[in-house]
């Protein structure tokens, strides 16, 4: 038998019930077309939030008050009151692997301008902090040690505060307020934009750290100590150094539970990128079960086809089909239809990808997708296609051609 | 050569629930080449049961069968797969043409199981056979549009187009109205003057005065084997039926 007559007399097959094919290529084609546009949303996404921190700087280290468990019961960081200043100064003069280092405590409200008000987080910081974080100026100047010292009454301006305040104006040497205290504007931040959580990275206002305890939250420990290693490759040996020091700053035992922690990026990276793995897999599985379904669906209109095409198979097997060819046909049939409802499945979750990337959600499409659907899908055809194709063999044919 | 049939003591039975139905009991005879056979017999008599078997659909419970010196007992089912494709022309009652194919395509079925077909070749041969049952102008018309008388003339043509040694017809005209059966019996009596060999399953009486030959079976058993001494021309019935008959 030829092979290519066999593909002819199954395209022919499938041609002559075209609504039918679609139909069951349907399942198909959103199978595919989902797996592929949630693995496109999982790894984009998985993708984003790697450069996001990276671009965050991954050798900033974080201390935090706390044990910094993640998830169980923990109480609240910010009420924890461990983190004092001379845990600073100790780093500060200390370490050999940190380049930037500053205390962090912030405090929310709103900041006033004239009519305008608008809401967001004050942080009193060392001009230390945009290097740590990658904040540059437009304009002005980061305060001095000088005004840290007299806790002066200045602030640098974020770019989302600034517009929401002054609109088109220049904020450079006006007077804001926050929490009733004036402060000069000195200084405004070059825009960050959002990182992937959507959170504004332009919504903030610097302070001096002292100010913002004694005027502000009238505190004296910190909320977190924010620094950055002298390189990424240092963050593991800085990290234990910051550990070590406040250890004996705090006199906590070895085997004690440390009352504070200590993560650099790197680490967060770690967390987030299986995190977004675990998120892919899911969503990989939900889009995997609708291509069961779709396999299901050609199944069942195999089944149909047979029965319904029982007369026209005792007749191929009367002038001269083998079982084995009739099984190929009916095989040939299946795996079209999943096949061809793979390739338009690939294309249609691709052209999704691109429509949610444009939505604003970053997507990845993956060779490696691409490949596993298709592959999916011949196995599919062949899978499901099996059962209906071995039944259609073993027809007798005298009993076939007699069917109504 | 010899005959083309060659069927000695063929019985056939079929199990049914706890009853066996013995639809052929002892059946011999022989074909040679050029017999135009009827096989007649009352409902029920075995004469598609005998059919079957000699269209390798079916297989004799025990007994010979050779077909064109082949011994059809000893080949295997996709043997006999292969024997109906190349030796075989089978013709239903009920035509049995795909749907939704043109009369050309369902010419050409027989040919795409066999590999040493060429597509030229087979799309050549389709024509030749549907010019042959004088539907040259209906070659591309799909089946539903044809008439009954012309579908079964399609059925022949497809039943034709792998030269088969034989051509075995049940009920062919069955389904038919007079004056479509007389003119299928022309082109079964002009393919027989052509030089094929013919075997026709009828219960009308009528149909085996056109043959060379009767064989007439009753419960399983041949009751008649008789030789045609004077066979009527199916064209001159034709002719002489009132063009417009209404009956
Ligand atoms: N597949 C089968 N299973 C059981 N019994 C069968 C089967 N096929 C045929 N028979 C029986 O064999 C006998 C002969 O049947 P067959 O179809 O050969 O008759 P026939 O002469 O062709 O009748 P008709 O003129 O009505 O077509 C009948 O009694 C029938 O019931
Ligand atoms: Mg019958």
């Amino acid at each position: 038998m030829n092979f290519g007559n066999l593909i002819k007399i199954a395209l022919k097959a499938l041609g002559s019930n075209r609504m039918r094919t679609f139909l069951t290529m349907l399942g198909i084609i959103i199978g595919v077309g989902s797996v592929i546009t949630m693995l496109a949303i999982g790894t984009g996404s998985k993708q984003s939030i790697r450069s996001e921190i990276g671009s965050m700087g991954t050798n900033v280290i974080m201390v935090m008050p706390g044990n910094g468990h993640f998830g169980g019961v923990r109480q609240s960081a910010s009420s924890m009151q461990t983190l004092k200043l001379s845990d600073y100064r100790s780093l500060a003069n200390e370490t050999s692997y940190l380049s930037h280092i500053t205390p962090v405590v912030d405090a929310s409200g709103q900041a006033i301008f004239g009519a305008e008000n608008t809401p967001t987080t004050l942080y009193g910081v060392n001009g230390e902090y945009l290097d740590i974080h990658g904040y540059a100026l437009s304009e002005g100047t980061v305060f001095t040690d000088e005004d840290i010292k007299k806790s002066a009454k200045v602030c640098l301006i974020g770019a989302t505060v600034a517009k929401n305040l002054f609109g088109k104006e220049d904020p450079l040497g006006k007077v804001i307020r926050f929490s009733k205290i004036p402060f000069k504007i000195i200084g405004v931040l070059e825009s960050k934009g959002s990182n992937t959580m959507g959170m504004d990275q332009d919504d903030l206002l610097l302070a001096p750290y002292t100010t913002v305890q004694k005027r502000i939250l009238a505190i004296t420990y910190l909320n977190a100590i924010h620094a950055s290693a002298i390189s990424e490759d240092y963050s593991t040996q800085a990290i234990n150094e910051i550990t070590k020091i406040l250890q004996i700053n705090h006199g906590i035992e070895i085997g004690e539970e440390n009352d504070f922690n200590v993560r650099s990026m790197q680490e967060m990276l770690k967390t987030m990128s299986s995190v977004m793995d675990l998120l892919t897999i899911l969503l990989g599985c939900v889009a995997g079960i609708s291509l069961i379904v779709g396999g299901i669906g050609i199944m069942n209109i195999m089944y149909v086809s047979v029965t319904e095409r029982t007369k026209e198979i005792g007749l191929r097997m009367a002038i001269g089909a083998k079982g084995k060819y009739i099984m190929i046909q009916f095989l040939i049939e299946a795996i079209f239809i999943s096949v061809l409802g793979g390739i338009i499945g690939v294309i249609i979750g691709i052209l999704a990808a691109k429509i949610i990337e444009l939505l604003g959600t970053p997507t990845s499409v993956s060779a490696f997708s691409i490949v596993l659907s298709f592959l999916v899908c011949v196995f599919t055809g062949i899978f499901f296609g099996w059962y209906p194709a071995r039944k259609a063999a073993r027809l007798n044919p005298i009993d076939a051609i007699r069917y109504e | 050569m010899g005959e083309i049939i060659k069927i000695n003591d063929l019985h056939r039975d079929f199990i049914v629930g706890d009853e066996t139905v013995r639809a052929l009991r002892g059946i011999s005879f022989t074909i040679n080449p050029g017999e135009f056979v009827t096989v007649m017999g009352s409902s029920g008599s075995g004469k598609s049961t005998l059919l079957n078997i000699l269209g390798c659909l079916d297989v004799a419970t025990s007994g010979d069968y050779f077909l064109d010196g082949v011994d059809v007992k000893s080949i295997d089912k996709d043997g006999r797969a292969t024997l109906r494709n190349r030796k075989i022309g089978f013709i239903f009652q009920s035509y049995n043409l795909l749907p939704k194919t043109t009369a050309l395509e369902n010419v050409e079925l027989p040919l795409f199981y066999n590999r040493s077909v060429s597509n030229a070749e087979r799309r050549e041969r389709s024509r030749k056979a549907l010019i042959e049952v004088g539907l040259e102008d209906r070659m591309n018309h799909y089946s539903n549009q044809l008439s009954g008388g012309q579908q079964q003339r399609v059925a022949i043509a497809r039943a034709l187009v792998n030269d088969p040694v034989i051509l075995l017809a049940d009920e062919a005209t069955g389904n038919l109205d007079t004056r479509t059966s007389y003119e299928i019996l022309v082109l079964f009596q002009k393919l027989h003057d052509d030089g094929k060999t013919i075997i026709f399953v009828t219960h009308n009486p009528e149909i085996s005065k056109f043959s060379t030959r009767t064989i007439t079976l009753r419960d399983g058993h041949i009751i008649g084997d008789i030789m045609n001494p004077e066979i009527k021309s199916a064209k001159k019935v034709l002719d002489s039926l009132p063009v417009d008959d209404t009956q």
